[in-house]
């Protein structure tokens, strides 16, 4: 079955986006990418390493030729610091498609909307094709959109919190009105959460710590990829309506 | 004997001192870095990558040097 996405003018298959934080081996985050089916994988943009610079490197391991790097502003906490990344990232892979997030304060990584609208703004006009997280606020998103964000891409719980989709009537209402792909970004933390964003009807969704801190994580990558593909054609086939009391599933006529 | 002359240079925060006139490119390699897997402040402004080769290594310059980790 045909279903692709398509962000920024790039088509996809896979609806599952992952993170590559977090993993004990650049082995196992390898394996877990791989049997999350994810085809992009979002990346942080940090000094090298110059007191041992033999160490192995992300690249050496999970292949930018194969796998669409997204560049991500993680740790950014205004928009000069997330745009001076995005253009660092954009020099060392040529790549404009960038995951843009600037955070309000730390302890709830909750997005900062005005730092993030005005460096939305600037990156767009810079050609950069931001895919953007930020709060489950629907005239945010239309602003973002408005403003060149090629994604929107709320929150469904804090940022490695793993709590599930607090927020399903304002995701909801994000989607219905967004003329760009929406993916929950942050909050999943295991199977059902990220098929109740896809029945939502969202594009995809995106996740680092859900696989990264499951006890198995190339086995929860593989329940991700399934919750995905699972919850997108719940969506496609659309549910059944909902009764406040029982509808019964055998005829009633012909009963003895 | 003559002494190499060298300039002064913060490479990452990290003081350093490099023979005079060598490239950015020559300064990755020295540092044991390959060229087309970072990117390269100097002075806050970003050098193309295809310049990195050309652009000299000036005494007071300062480098930030990045390139992809994991993250989410």
């Amino acid at each position: 079955m045909d279903d692709q996405w398509q962000v920024a003018g790039r088509s996809f298959t896979s609806r599952l986006i992952v993170g590559t934080g977090k993993y004990k081996s650049f082995e196992q985050n390898a394996a877990a990418v791989e049997a999350s089916g994810a085809e992009i994988v979002t990346v942080a943009v940090r000094r090298v390493n110059i007191s041992d610079p033999n160490q192995p490197m992300l690249m050496d391991f999970i292949d930018p030729k194969k796998i669409t790097y997204l560049p991500n502003t993680a740790g950014c906490f205004n928009a000069e610091e997330a745009i001076r990344t995005l253009r660092l990232a954009r020099e060392a892979g040529g790549w404009t498609l960038v995951k843009l997030e600037v955070l309000g304060e730390a302890k709830t990584l909750y997005p900062d909307m005005i730092e993030t609208l005005r460096a939305t703004e600037i990156l767009a006009k810079e050609g950069f094709e931001p895919m953007v997280y930020c709060a489950d606020d629907p005239i945010a998103a239309k602003r973002l959109e408005d403003l060149g964000a090629v994604a929107i891409m709320p929150l469904g719980a804090p940022i490695g919190s793993g709590l599930g989709l607090q927020n399903q009537v304002m995701i909801r209402i994000i989607v219905e009105q967004a003329g760009v792909p929406v993916l929950v970004d942050a909050g999943v933390g295991t199977a059902s959460d990220a098929a109740v964003a896809m029945e939502l009807g969202c594009d995809g969704v995106l996740m680092n710590t859900a696989i990264a801190e499951a006890k198995d994580p190339v086995t929860m990558a593989r329940a991700m990829k399934l919750a995905v593909e699972s919850g997108r054609l719940a969506y496609r086939a659309g549910r059944m309506g909902k009764r406040r009391y029982a509808d019964p599933s055998s005829p009633l006529a012909g009963l003895i | 004997m003559a002494e190499i002359e060298t300039v002064s240079i913060r490479v990452n925060g990290q003081h350093r001192r490099v023979p005079k006139g060598i490239s950015i490119a020559d300064l990755a390699l020295e540092l044991g870095l390959e060229p087309s897997r970072v990117a390269v402040e100097k002075n806050l402004e970003i050098v193309p990558r295809s310049t990195l080769g050309q652009v000299i290594v000036e005494d007071g310059d300062d480098f930030e040097i990045v390139t992809f980790v994991g993250g989410g």
